[in-house]
């Protein structure tokens, strides 16, 4: 094991966060302000490689692939805040069944248009490329994925720190009913929050499709590793989302190249004692 | 109150019971009921479509009739999980009064099959499911099962033969971790190091992986090459994950990692590769040919050893039905017949040895760019360029000393050059 | 108090039913039934922690798999269990499992709603992760294979007497739980789920009441876990996947929360659903998504919970009706 090997995996690791941070970030922020447990976060994902599919088949362009899956998915996700998770109110274990309903109705709804097939997405050729750094094969593809998590997690910060609408977000999350107090109107900010973890999440998927695939089931095995990265990062924060993704990332990484056994369980054992002693994760606001 | 309740569960229960009741389809004097288990959607539905293409392609070419007996074929999802596939089998046994049950994807399908076709004494074909133990140690506790498609270890016992002969003699094995990826690797480690050959290590990313990130790094500098074992997906995103890494060792692998069902959709990153298997679609017979051509018009694509597998087997049922005059012979008298086939199929000739699997051609096989069976684009295929015929499922290996030890596993053969 | 014991008597009414009919439909409905009922033990010990104690739990499949795969590895590797020792696995599954719960619930136990989701979700994944790439132990994704049910005196490779045995188990599950909850205990349990600090300013010891419960439906999960191995015949990971847990909490939720019962009426409409009314038509998925998201919304009691309403709905219209009486017609 020479610091080649050390540094390969770790740029590995590193990538694979960069595209956990895509998912959690969205995943993190609605639970940060709703304090919803999205359950169909997993189908958000999946259902956007799979519009980001349709999209490339029928116009034959990946890079316009990306922001229409990405809208549309955004869009479901405000559909189904208004129309289903509203009417709830605060109650967390109906909300976390509603969203669970959902997903079993998005996976049949995939499969039927979509069919059961495995997919890849094939990004354009220049991205299938590798760029030798110091004798270390870096494929561009995982270069890109970290450069757009950069990328996005940029413009959130902005956003969230240095807008208004930033500001009442982030008043929303630490305290609803001071925010709604002070005259921020809470449920526009639901629905915006919600709307844009969805947006991300596919996102990650359009951008994760040409990584792992697209096919039937990846819904639900991405489900566990975002509620990992937003655990352990901690709810409603950017930068925990970031640094939880970033861990989760290379602790998936390393777990998987050293201690196969145990990989999964490197994974969500301290996933668990986190929750032990702090509920709200590591960078979690309460 | 009462009222309520008994007016809801009521109606329902009585209408369950008479349901059932009708659903219980009667048995016509000259239909034969094949189930087919097979994962039509999830991870690997891909590969279960060609399953049953394959199949139904052969029904087509008969007109679904077997000798004067008409094939009902009834399909059933497993998604290539052992728990439904075993939900499934049962629903066809005893809900569809299937005459026999064929399918099965994984080693876990097949191992999770088996007791069933036991429990319920019914016939139960492996088309796919090459789980060595199935017809190797765990033989006599399946009395109902025959085997049409190969062992895990079949092909990898020459092959590991012709490693040698190729002058290799250090190899880095990397397999998805589970029972058929332990025997591909396995036959082919106890070949190779028969031969003066050495596996220096063995890596096990788990099965549907699809980023190869931490392993690839793993491999050992000092292997003259790599031998692969990818099954699925993995099969299409390892080799290209390997070439960006900027590997530059040979690569060969088990039959799985190259077939036609994801050679279309590789690049040219796998030109070179070589693989050993019971067929190639770029058989170059002319009942294969015909095959290719009948499946590609029908299907849109060519056709894979999945596919292949499952039109032989059909053939191979119909053959025994065809002998009974378009009946079926009961349970016990099938399985005996069945095993006692011998036929000339697409991928050469096929007989089965004494413990239910068969003996055939073992080609080993070269990813080439080129034009094949008339189509006017260039395309991959899996080049034959060396036959080893009569391959039973012990190869070169005597057997009553290969059953003796243990079944290739994650551990066994030891890796004795691995540090 | 008479309406409860016309409850009661409905209950064992439809039970003596199912007992009675189930073994005169087909094989493949026996299967299914048996399935359901050693399903609901699991589902029913979710509703002692949901319920009954307030606890939504995201991992309870994780006790399923201990009972099971204890079963499957004492079964296979040590031919343990495969006689009159089954009953001695029986007690074996539902003590590792309570263990388990004891373990789990040390750090579960200090966190309620939305939280105590989460965590047990994780402990839940801690488990499949374990389940899944253990090899040595597990299986991996393999699982393991039970080749044959136990014989004691009687042959329960015959799918109506098993059927009989988990049907058994059920009922004196059922019955069990029955006497915890219309226990003392069981009402300070209920005491918590409607107003936790109360119960703490009246000097119970909440945290201990709750840690109990969890260890009890542990302990049940258990149970259910070694019937499901001689149920399926196979354990594999897919028993303590995330969605097997998500599976019960459903149809607990899809019955009715706190009745017991609903969770054994949502069982057997989810595993209808599932593995019945998929092999008829394809578009069963949707019935079953469908199911969830209107009785969420419109039926947050569950089924259990229609007559209340109906009841509910009458007394408001009652209500209405006689203010109109009562009220002076003004013009």
């Amino acid at each position: 094991m020479n610091t080649q090997f050390w540094l390969i995996q770790a740029f590995n690791g590193i990538s694979y966060g960069a595209l956990l941070f895509l998912v959690g970030s969205g995943l993190s922020l609605i639970f940060g302000v709703m304090r919803i447990v999205n359950l169909a976060h997993g189908s958000y994902f999946l259902l956007g490689g799979y519009v980001a599919l349709s999209v490339i088949w029928t116009t034959g362009s990946w890079v316009l692939a990306i922001p229409v899956a990405a809208l549309a998915i955004g869009v479901i996700g405000l559909l189904m805040e208004r129309i289903f998770l509203r009417p709830l109110g605060f109650d967390p274990l109906r909300q976390v069944l509603l969203t669970v309903g959902f997903a079993f109705l998005f996976q049949q709804a995939a499969l039927d248009i979509w069919t059961g097939n495995n997919f890849d997405i094939n990004p354009p050729d220049a991205l299938t490329k590798s760029i030798v750094v110091g004798g270390v094969y870096l494929p561009l593809y995982r270069v890109f994925m970290i450069c757009t998590a950069l990328v996005i997690g940029v413009i959130l910060w902005l956003v969230m720190e240095k807008t208004r609408m930033g500001a009442a977000v982030r008043a929303t999350v630490d305290d609803a009913q001071m925010a709604r107090g002070v005259g921020i109107d809470t449920s526009r900010i639901s629905m915006l929050i919600f709307s844009l973890g969805a947006f991300l999440a596919a996102l990650g998927g359009v951008i994760g499709g040409a990584f792992l695939g697209i096919y039937p089931g990846l819904d639900f095995e991405m489900l566990p590793i975002a509620f990992a990265v937003v655990i352990i990062g901690g709810m409603g924060s950017l930068g925990g989302a970031a640094i939880g993704a970033l861990l989760v990332g290379l602790a998936d990484n390393f777990g998987k190249a050293l201690f196969p056994e145990m990989s999964y369980f490197t994974l969500y054992a301290p996933m668990a004692l986190i929750l032990a002693v702090k509920p709200t994760g590591l960078f979690g606001r309460e | 109150m009462i009222s309520t309740l008994l007016r809801r569960l009521g109606p329902s229960l009585l209408g369950s019971v008479v349901a059932f009741s009708l659903t219980a389809p009667s048995k016509a004097a000259e239909e034969l009921r094949i189930g087919y288990v097979a994962p039509t959607t999830g991870i690997f539905a891909q590969v279960g479509k060609d399953m049953v293409d394959g199949f139904q392609l052969y029904l087509d070419d008969v007109k679904s009739d077997f000798g004067g007996a008409k094939v009902k074929f009834i399909v059933e999802d497993e998604q290539a999980k052992p728990d439904t596939a075993v939900t499934r089998a049962k629903k066809l046994i005893l809900q569809d009064k299937v005459h026999m049950l064929v399918g099965g994807l994984l080693a876990s399908s097949g191992y999770a099959l088996a007791p069933v076709s036991t429990a319920d004494k019914t016939v139960y074909v492996v088309p796919v499911s090459a789980a060595d133990d199935l017809t190797q140690r765990d033989l006599p506790k399946y009395p109902y099962m025959v085997r049409t498609g190969w062992s895990s270890s079949q092909p990898s016992h020459p092959f590991g033969q012709w490693a040698c002969e190729q002058g290799y003699k250090k190899i880095a094995a990397i397999g998805a971790d589970y029972a058929f990826g332990y025997e591909v690797v396995g036959g082919f480690q106890r070949a190779f190091e028969a031969c003066g050959g050495q596996i220096v290590q063995k890596i096990w990313p788990p099965l549907g992986t699809k980023d190869f990130g931490p392993y690839i790094p793993t491999i050992r500098q000092d292997a003259d090459a790599i031998f692969t074992l990818m099954v699925g997906p993995m099969s299409l995103q390892f080799p290209k994950q390997l070439a960006a890494s900027g590997n530059k060792k040979p690569v060969i692998g088990g039959g799985t990692s190259y077939d036609e069902f994801v050679l279309p959709s590789m690049g040219d990153e796998v030109i070179g590769h070589v693989s050993a298997l019971q067929y190639s679609a770029a058989l170059e017979n002319p009942k294969n040919e015909a095959f290719v051509k009948k499946y590609r018009a029908k299907y849109g694509k060519v056709p894979s050893y999945y596919s292949e597998t499952n039109y032989t087997t059909a053939q191979m049922i119909h053959e025994v039905i065809k002998n009974n005059k378009g009946n079926f012979p009961g349970q016990e008298a099938f399985v005996k017949q069945l095993a006692a086939l011998k036929l000339d199929t697409l991928r050469g000739p096929v007989t089965i040895d004494e413990m239910r699997n068969p003996v055939q051609n073992i080609y080993i096989k070269k990813v080439e760019k080129r034009k094949m069976f008339g189509y006017d684009k260039e395309e991959l295929w899996n080049t034959v360029i060396k036959t080893y015929p009569n391959v039973n499922q012990f190869g070169q290996f005597n057997k009553d000393e290969f059953l003796k030890t243990p079944v290739y596993n994650r551990d066994y053969p030891p890796c004795k050059y691995c540090n | 108090m008479k309406s409860q014991r016309i409850k009661v008597l409905v209950v064992v009414v439809a039970l003596a039913a199912i007992a009675i009919i189930t073994p005169n439909t087909n094989s493949f409905v026996i299967l299914l039934t048996t399935r359901a009922l050693a399903f609901s033990i699991l589902v029913m010990s979710l509703d002692i922690l949901l319920g009954y104690t307030g606890l939504p739990s995201l991992g309870q499949a994780a006790y399923l798999g201990v009972g099971a795969y204890v079963t499957a590895i004492l079964a296979t590797r040590y031919q343990f269990g495969l006689g009159y020792d089954f009953w001695l696995v029986v007690v074996l599954g539902i003590l590792f499992s309570a263990a388990l719960a004891a373990i789990f619930g040390l750090l579960a136990i200090r966190a309620t709603g939305v939280y105590f989701l989460m965590i047990t979700l994780a402990l839940g994944q801690c488990v499949w992760g374990l389940a899944y790439r253990w090899n040595s132990l597990t299986g991996g994704d393999n699982g393991i294979n039970l080749r044959e049910r136990p014989k004691f005196g009687i042959d329960l490779a015959n799918e109506v007497t098993f059927f009989y045995l988990v049907f058994g188990f059920f009922a004196v599950s059922l019955l069990l739980m029955y006497t915890l909850v219309r226990s003392p205990f069981g009402r300070s349990l209920a005491g918590i789920r409607e107003r936790e600090l109360r119960m703490k300013i009246l000097g119970y010891n909440t945290w201990l009441h709750k840690y109990i419960a969890f260890i009890i439906a542990g302990g049940f999960g258990g149970l259910s876990g070694v019937l499901w191995a001689h149920t399926a015949g196979i354990v594999s990971p897919e028993n303590v996947v995330l969605t097997t847990s998500v599976d019960a909490l459903l149809m607990a939720v899809l019955g009715g929360a706190g009745t017991l019962v609903g969770g054994v009426i949502g069982a057997v409409i989810v595993v209808g659903l599932r593995e019945y009314l998929s092999t008829l038509v394809p578009w069963w998925q949707y019935v079953l998504g469908a199911v969830y998201v209107l009785t969420i919304l419109y039926l947050p009691t569950g089924l259990m919970g229609i007559p209340e309403r109906i009841r509910q709905r009458r007394a408001l219209t009652g209500n209405r009706k006689d203010a109109k009486k009562l009220a002076p017609v003004t013009s």
